[in-house]
């Protein structure tokens, strides 16, 4: 494994922008992990990941409720047999104490390793409404401003639509999802939703960034304007300004409800897409709809200090927890874009080309797919084809 | 001028036909020409819509559309123009709040003959239609700042969950699903999930389940047959009413119905005036026909709307006259032609 790393040191120094394998991922994850780590990089130099404790990093393992626990304990149980240098700090949050002690001590775990691997946490809402959702306290209190999704066909999963290959960019601290809402007279609720122009500029900026390094060529920003004038108005109108900074990519606007009419018509015709909050939960889900489901597509949530990896649709799917048949995809390769952050690339693509050759290539499928395999039939199945990968692997 | 005699009932069997702009009067007259094959007892008024100021500057629809709709309680609408910086709102929202129409109903079936990635698609949206997100209400706090208001309250919520009970009951569906985000909007949607939760009580021979906005967007892609009839606020129901028309094949084949207080019902296609095609006969009529179609049944007159239904989804199915959006190149004239025969042939 030593000799392994040097050749990759070497390979890094000879070609310094080229990075791992996967040399696109590095662009895009590295300029949000730029800031206060690895100033090297700016001069050109590149050297391995920053970790601490010998040669290994820590993330923050948040389990939360429903399938998230067995499905990170088949993460941890991959990454274990593949030797990946990763140590998890398992803090539980449980969703039903009333005080927000268990989410701070996850927060402050967060501050102190840069990185997290979350299940969704259920928002119980029988409670009082002045418990809030805890998923969306950990995004605004970490300011992980942009939520990526990346929604791609998969060969081997069966959907009316094939082809498919939209980015996702969903503004992740604002908009419908500010928490603020009062009774102003009996019977009468208002609920504020609140547009920025600063969140407005940074998510925009994000999406047209991250567009013109991975190479895509067109951004659709998704709005109401035409009814919420000032704010949705707002929004657009900061795209439109990022969007003369960017003359290589074309940029249009859709309302979104000709948006989702779109998607389940001809959804060929989107590359990237930029939303507030609440649209992009409707587009998002749309979109892992059409490509096969909640299991299958993984999500990242970028801020400019922190990075937290989940699935894309964050459900905590109590009706299937405990039963073994969840689909560990989703999860996995939220797992290797954790991995790509890390610069662990090898890693990740050893771990990800297993999951899409079991995917792609076995047919051996959750229940969700239309298959009627087992999660741990479907893991095991990875582990085999890691290990026949070469690499050094432990026991299976 | 001598007072206008009111009746005491609404006349049944009168219309308001607002043809509408663009290719409205066409697809009116269409629809009109079905209705007289057909013998439908329904008499016609034709009002034309356009926004006048009122006294005290306020800006309403012309008095005699509203006392011709005040009278038949019953209304078909084509579409409308949208005029932009004409200084009025919308023509569609001064409809909305001079008769209130709280409720906006679509049907949404999957039309054999006419493809689309899903099929068997058999559900109905109900969206609250007054207030919700759409309140209009936005205020800029300092520069770069904006927020927008959004409205929920204890009545209306309680209004539009009793309409979708009674929708449910009356035209046998099993069960009725709110849609909300009460997870993340604690106090909006979870007073109009109690609202909806109280009301079921009283309709226990109905299911009511309650299913998060995000989970319904994800499994009405991959398998919309799990649904039947869905409630839910203004933002929501915009969106998934038009998810839903875009898995049966768009605006030109989707009717819709506004519920308002006081008994009025107003029927309206929902797709645009289509400038570019308006007066050449190529336009599509199943919409607004669709539409007609709900209407003879809110009016009770089930046995014509089925006759009408059933001819217009037949010739649509034998492909042979169809119009340019359906994959044809019939005319306008002659795909209404056909479906007259059709109906004639059914007597």
């Amino acid at each position: 494994m030593a000799a392994h790393s040097a050749v990759l040191s070497m390979s890094k120094i000879i070609n310094p922008f080229w990075g791992g394998r996967l040399g696109n991922t590095v662009k895009v994850f590295g300029t949000t992990l730029t800031s206060h780590r690895n100033k090297t990089l700016l001069t050109g130099e590149n050297i391995p990941p920053p970790a601490k404790y010998g040669g290994r990093h820590t993330v923050t393992l948040i389990p939360g409720d429903g399938i998230g626990p067995e499905l990170l304990n088949h993460v941890r149980e991959v990454f274990r047999f593949s030797c990946v240098p990763v140590d998890f700090e398992v803090v539980n949050v449980n969703s039903a104490l009333e005080t927000d002690d268990d989410m701070n001590n996850a927060i402050t775990a967060i501050r102190r390793n840069g990185i997290a691997l979350k299940g969704n946490i259920e928002t119980k809402h029988t409670m009082a409404p002045s418990v809030k959702s805890r998923n969306n306290l950990l995004r605004t209190s970490l300011d992980l401003y942009a939520n990526v999704m990346h929604c791609q066909s998969l060969p081997g999963v069966q959907t009316r639509h094939k082809n498919i290959d939209i980015m996702i960019i969903r503004e992740n601290t604002e908009g419908e999802y500010s928490s603020l809402e009062h009774e102003s007279v009996s019977g009468v609720v208002e609920s504020l939703k609140i547009i920025t122009r600063n969140n407005s500029l940074r998510i925009a900026d994000y999406a047209f960034k991250l567009a013109r390094e991975k190479g895509r060529r067109r951004v659709t920003a998704v709005h109401k304007a035409n009814i919420m004038k000032l704010g949705d108005g707002l929004f657009l109108q900061c795209c439109r300004e990022v969007a003369s900074g960017y003359p290589d990519i074309t940029f249009d606007s859709m309302i979104v409800d000709n948006t989702t009419m779109q998607l389940v018509s001809k959804p060929h015709q989107f590359d990237v897409m930029v939303m507030p909050n609440l649209y992009g939960n409707v587009v998002s889900n749309v979109c892992a709809g059409l490509v096969g489901g909640p299991g299958l597509v993984p999500g990242a949530n970028y801020g400019n200090a922190y990075a937290v990896f989940e699935t894309a649709t964050r459900n905590t799917g109590k009706s299937i927890a405990g039963k073994n048949i969840a689909n560990p995809t989703a999860m996995l390769l939220a797992s290797c874009m954790m991995l790509d952050h890390l610069k662990l690339y090898d890693h990740a693509t050893m771990i990800r080309h297993a999951v899409l050759k079991t995917m792609n290539e076995t047919r051996l499928h959750t229940a969700d797919i239309g298959g009627q395999g087992t999660t741990s039939e479907v893991v095991q199945t990875i582990m085999r084809i890691i290990q026949s990968g070469g690499q050094l692997t432990t026991e299976l | 001028t001598s007072p206008v005699q009111h009746e005491t009932f609404p006349l049944r069997g009168t219309v308001t036909l607002i043809p509408g702009d663009g290719i409205g009067p066409e697809i009116s007259s269409a629809v009109m020409k079905i209705f007289e094959a057909a013998k439908a007892p329904i008499r016609w008024e034709e009002r034309n819509v356009t926004a006048i100021k009122g006294p005290g500057g306020r800006w309403m629809i012309p008095p005699d559309a509203k006392e011709s709709m005040d009278r038949s309680k019953i209304g078909l609408k084509g579409p409308l123009k949208t005029p932009i910086a004409a200084g009025h709102p919308s023509m569609n929202l001064l409809l909305r709040k001079t008769f209130d129409l709280y409720a906006n109903v679509r049907p949404c079936v999957s039309i054999e003959g006419y493809k689309t990635p899903y099929t068997d698609v058999n559900l109905v949206t109900i969206r609250e239609n007054t207030e919700g997100e759409y309140s209009g209400i936005e205020h800029v706090i300092v520069d770069g700042v904006v927020q927008s208001i959004k409205l929920i309250t204890e009545d209306a919520s309680r209004r539009i969950a009793e309409y979708a009970f009674e929708y449910a009951r009356n035209n046998q569906r099993t069960s009725v699903t709110a849609v909300h985000k009460a997870n993340i909007m604690r106090m909006s949607d979870g007073l109009f999930l109690r609202k909806c939760r109280e009301v079921a009580e009283n309709y226990k021979d109905i299911k009511f389940t309650e299913m998060y906005l995000d989970t319904v967007c994800l499994n009405m892609v991959q398998d919309p047959t799990q649904f039947d009839v869905l409630v839910m606020p203004n933002l929501y129901g915009d969106i998934l009413s038009d998810l839903c028309a875009g898995l049966i094949g768009g605006l030109g084949v989707t009717p819709s119905g506004n519920i308002g207080a006081n008994g009025v019902a107003i029927f309206e296609s929902v797709h645009g005036t289509a400038p570019d095609i308006a007066g050449l006969d190529m336009a599509n009529p199943t919409a607004l026909l669709l539409s007609a179609v709900m209407m003879l049944r809110h009016m009770g007159l089930h046995d014509y709307g089925n006759k009408i239904q059933t001819a217009c989804f037949d010739t649509i199915r034998d492909k042979k006259v169809l119009t340019k959006d359906l994959g044809g190149n019939s005319k306008c004239s002659e795909f209404t032609a056909e479906i007259c025969r059709r109906i004639q042939d059914m007597a």
